[in-house]
């Protein structure tokens, strides 16, 4: 096979034949190892490795969705709703499904006020949610405004008016600083409270119960396994748990015993605790002025809170829990029976008042409330004139490690336990207290104001009313409790005789003839004992005199002394403790026993305290 | 030149010169395409149609091609080289195009001229090495070096990297196919591979980001890498045996990016497993067996090279579309020939096939 190329030389075609298919061999060979290559490797992806890919998607399509449980509500001793789901209705949009949304908010915000934070939050949500995802506006609309809305509903595409239930506390500021309040969830409540449990809850416990049971009343997400597209859009629903509502909580809280003690303090400043003795149940527990907590559930407005927050009798402050007060005359109960107890003085130790007491060496005086003094008083008279010189000579008689330890007994200088956060301890004085805290020793005088609840003591309302439930039980109470029961316990060892000496001192306060509370004698339906007592306001003129019962009407109220009252009825088997704290009150006598009178009436009325007919 | 003519009949009616078994392997593939392609375009059955109505046109063109005299090919491969290119120059002239301008708009169609190139460049090579002894000697190397170069370097600056490695590989392999030393080829990879880092130098942008990516994908899952991770689950979920026909999640659930165009691979693998993969990768290796066997049976080496040039590159649309996406090979846009939507190449292919049945039925008879 010879060919004449075109430029004239010879050309083997067999050999060029033989060249080519040689190659084409090569090249199917190639074609083919290829081929077993691609094999291989879809054997390995599709075989080999399949469970792995089959896992992977699985996750692609499959999602988890978590649904919101609904609330546990808050309910008070009798079964009256405190804290409740109430059904709303939220204004949302769906981006994918409306053309224009800017005008579409426009036109929205002809027909109901949107705030520039309900605009930046709509906005901040939108950047992480889908196109086909609804977007929250505005939250809680009123009746007009749904009704408004669903007029124009045509003119807005994409809009939507959804239901949801949103949590209120109809009692308002009666209840806010116990029952507190929910928020917004934000991120640190994540973080505290677990992602995986929280995802679709948009409220959370802030204060209060409601923080302080988060865990109860929260309840279980339900689950849904449901099948998405790429881009996450859910076609269908594969699996569903429901999620499990929270439990209900009953408080041991008496609403309407609540609102007496609220009503009580009138227009004063203050807190009113409410114990049981053998139980430690909290029946009422105050701290007025209260705030409208359903302010905070939607977020407050910056108006509002900054009204809350200057408003002078400060509202947002928790006076029961937090409100360190000195105790005054109401801490002489105590330092009697440490007197009896260790011998310094009889129920019949007499001391004689002439207005003023010196410790020996120092030109001091210590006054009574009484410019003229008292005269003799024995125990008795000294609880029910509350007479001080009786207890600056006990207190020094003492001295501050007997007193500090018979203090410590009734609980002075440590949190009570009360199921709520934010409880300061208040301060029990002693010598290493003192060393630590301002590294000086003690000194003779300060044991000598400390017999009168005056110096460096400390206590909550709800700590004296501890303090005083463990008295009227005779060493033996509960710690004071809203939901979950305590343990009664022994807290104080003392002999009959002087529980019952220091008993008459506090029936002498109220039924004695010079007692300080005498003039609330007469509207008891149940006989009352009980401790008044003037907790100084600093930084008011001629600080450092020492305080009085009297009242001082001359001078402004916020200069005026706090008025307190500690008491418990009936005398014989004590079942309530009422603990009243009036800011600005003045004198204990005027203000506060008053208004503890008038709680023990309230308890009588709703059935709290049964009235004993005399034999 | 004694040739074998005396065939009976020749002369007095037209023989019909179709080669019965690739014919018959080609309809097999575009019937089971049509399936895959049903499936893939969410049952869209005005999708599948038009899809038939191309492909009924590469049949047509197939058809015509096979019936021309190889005289005529010889005779119109440079006008249709010079053509071609100048339409190339055209399209970075006027072209159209999202990113790259790959389209002349002529009115009445849109028409991809670096299509028409793949069977221009080795019609036109086939020529040139025809005309002198093989191996090729130096000179027509130079040309041949001249005619292949000046066509890529066109579609890169479109860019179309994917359609200047399908051109570019067609027109290596019609050199190798002539004898081109072994020596030189060594010299060639050599040189190749020290102008890598020149070449990287010189891509676009998201051409680097694709082989970045390519080769860790992860490290870019939701974006460039979205396409090969997609793709991998789609084929390994799919198993022995397959999630069922329209029933693949990462087809219909939109994982999958163009499900069905240049990924349509991955559908069949999940919706049909691993035995789907099997069966389709054997027909696609009996179809370019046969094209090879019958390329070298061609008469003569023009016949030879042109046919096996046209089978290779058949080939080369089917390893580097099935092995992107397996993942062994970087995202490039090539489509899965006569499977994935779309006309262009569809036709090109078919058209090319004419021409290897062209060429084989004019073989020389021995004995």
């Amino acid at each position: 096979m010879i060919a004449r190329e075109s430029d004239g030389t010879i050309r083997n075609e067999r050999e060029e034949m033989q060249l080519v298919q040689g190659r084409f061999r090569f090249v199917m060979v190639a074609m083919l190892v290829v081929f077993v290559l691609l094999g291989w490797r879809f054997g390995t992806l599709q075989v080999g490795e399949h469970e792995l890919y089959a896992a992977r998607a699985d996750d692609n399509r499959i999602r988890l969705n978590a649904m919101a449980p609904n609330r546990g509500l808050i309910l008070d001793r009798q079964g009256r709703v405190l804290a409740e789901n109430r059904p709303a209705y939220r204004l949302a949009i769906v981006p994918e499904r409306t053309p224009g949304l800017d005008e579409t908010i426009e036109r929205l915000s002809d027909l109901v006020p949107v705030t520039t934070e309900e605009l930046r939050r709509f906005q901040r949500q939108r950047e992480r949610s889908r196109r086909f995802e609804s977007i929250t506006l505005k939250t809680n609309l009123s009746e007009d405004e749904v009704a408004r809305l669903a007029i124009h509903r045509h003119r807005l595409p994409g809009v939507e008016i959804e239901p949801y239930l949103t949590r209120h506390y109809p009692h308002g500021e009666l209840l806010a600083h116990v029952v507190g309040y929910v928020g917004r969830i934000d991120e640190r409540d994540l973080r505290r409270l677990g992602r995986e449990q929280y995802r679709a809850t948009s409220h959370v416990g802030k204060t209060g119960i409601e923080r302080y049971y988060e865990h109860l009343l929260h309840g279980q997400p339900g689950l849904e396994r449901v099948e998405t597209n790429a881009q996450g859009r859910v076609l269908r629903v594969l699996e569903r748990t429901d999620p499990v509502p929270g439990d209900d909580l009953v408080l041991s809280l008496d609403l309407e015993l609540q609102r007496a003690a609220y009503e009580a303090l009138g227009d004063y400043a203050g807190a009113v605790v409410v114990l049981d003795v053998e139980t430690g149940e909290v029946l009422a527990l105050v701290s007025k002025p209260g705030f409208d907590p359903n302010l905070f559930v939607h977020g407050i407005s910056q108006f509002d809170y900054s009204s809350l927050l200057h408003h002078h009798q400060r509202p947002l402050f928790n006076r029961f829990l937090a409100g360190g007060y000195e105790p005054g005359s109401t801490i002489k109960p105590f330092i009697a029976l440490a007197g009896l107890e260790s011998g310094a003085i009889t129920p019949q130790t007499r001391v004689f008042s002439r207005g003023w007491f010196e410790l020996p060496g120092h030109s001091r005086r210590y006054r009574d409330w009484r410019r003229e003094g008292h005269g003799w008083v024995d125990l008795q008279l000294a609880l029910a004139e509350s007479v001080n010189v009786y207890f600056y000579q006990l207190a020094v008689d003492l001295g501050i490690d007997r007193i500090s330890r018979e203090l410590a007994l009734f609980g002075i200088g440590r949190a009570t336990g009360l199921d709520l956060h934010g409880e300061i301890s208040g301060v029990l004085p002693t010598r290493t207290w003192k060393r630590a805290t301002y590294g000086e020793p003690w000194y003779p005088g300060e044991t000598v104001i400390t017999g009168i609840g005056q110096g460096f003591t400390v206590i909550t309302p709800l700590q004296l009313a501890h303090a005083t439930a463990a008295l009227a039980g005779r060493g033996t109470t509960a710690p004071p409790w809203l939901v979950v029961p305590t343990e009664a316990a022994r807290m104080v060892e003392h002999a009959d005789e002087y529980w019952d000496a220091v008993f008459n001192g506090l029936e002498a306060v109220v039924y004695g003839p010079s007692g300080t509370a005498r003039a609330v004698a007469r509207d008891l339906p149940v006989p009352m004992a009980g401790k008044t007592g003037t907790s100084q306001v600093f930084g008011r003129p001629g600080d450092g005199v020492e305080p009085d019962e009297r009242e001082h009407d001359d001078l402004p109220e916020h200069l005026r002394n706090h008025a307190l009252f500690a008491g418990f009825a009936p005398i014989d088997d004590p079942e309530l403790v009422v603990v009243v704290v009036a800011e600005h009150g003045g004198g204990g006598a005027r203000v506060a026993a008053p208004a503890a009178a008038s709680v023990i009436r309230s308890a009588v009325e709703l059935d709290l305290l049964k009235v004993e007919q005399a034999p | 030149m004694n040739a074998v003519m005396s065939r009976p009949g020749i002369g007095s009616m037209p023989r019909w010169r179709l080669d019965p078994w690739l014919l018959g392997m080609l309809l097999v593939l575009l019937v089971l395409g049509s399936l895959v392609l049903y499936s893939a375009t969410e049952q869209n059955i005005g999708m599948v149609w038009r899809q038939s109505v191309r492909l009924a046109m590469g049949l047509v063109a197939l058809v015509v091609l096979a019936h021309l005299p190889p005289r005529m090919l010889r005779l119109w491969a440079p006008w249709i080289y010079l053509a071609a290119l100048a339409m190339l120059v055209a399209v970075l002239l006027f072209g159209v195009g999202r990113g790259a301008q790959r389209w002349l708009d002529l009115g009445l169609v849109r028409f991809q001229p670096s299509e028409a190139m793949k069977l221009a460049l080795p019609l036109m090579l086939a020529l040139l090495l025809d005309r002198r002894r093989l191996p090729p000697d130096w000179r027509t190397l130079a040309m041949a070096g001249v005619v292949i170069a000046l066509p890529v370097a066109l579609i890169v600056m479109q860019p179309d990297l994917g359609t200047a490695v399908l051109v570019g590989a067609s027109g290596l392999c019609i050199l190798f196919l002539a004898g081109l030393r072994w020596r030189l080829i060594f010299a060639m990879v050599a040189a190749l591979a020290a102008a890598a880092p020149l070449v990287w130098l010189n891509l676009h942008q998201y051409q680097r980001h694709r082989i970045l990516t390519f080769l860790n994908p992860e490290s870019d899952p939701l974006g460039q890498g979205w396409n090969i991770i997609q793709s991998k689950i789609a084929v390994g979920s799919g198993g022995l045996t397959g999630k069922g026909w329209l029933a693949g999640s990462q087809s219909h659930l939109e994982f999958l990016p163009e499900p069905h165009t240049d990924f349509i691979f991955s559908v069949l693998a999940e919706e049909f497993g691993f035995v789907g993969v099997a069966i389709m990768l054997v027909l696609y290796a009996a179809i370019i067996g046969r094209g090879m066997y019958m390329a070298s049976q061609c008469r003569d080496s023009f016949g030879r090279l042109l046919a096996g040039t046209l089978v290779f590159l058949f080939f080369v649309y089917v390893a580097v579309n099935v092995g992107m996406i397996s993942g062994l090979l970087p995202v490039v846009g090539v489509p899965l020939p006569l499977v994935s939507y779309g006309g262009t190449s569809a036709v090109t292919l078919l058209a090319g096939f004419g021409i290897v049945m062209g060429l084989y039925s004019r073989r020389r008879f021995m004995g």
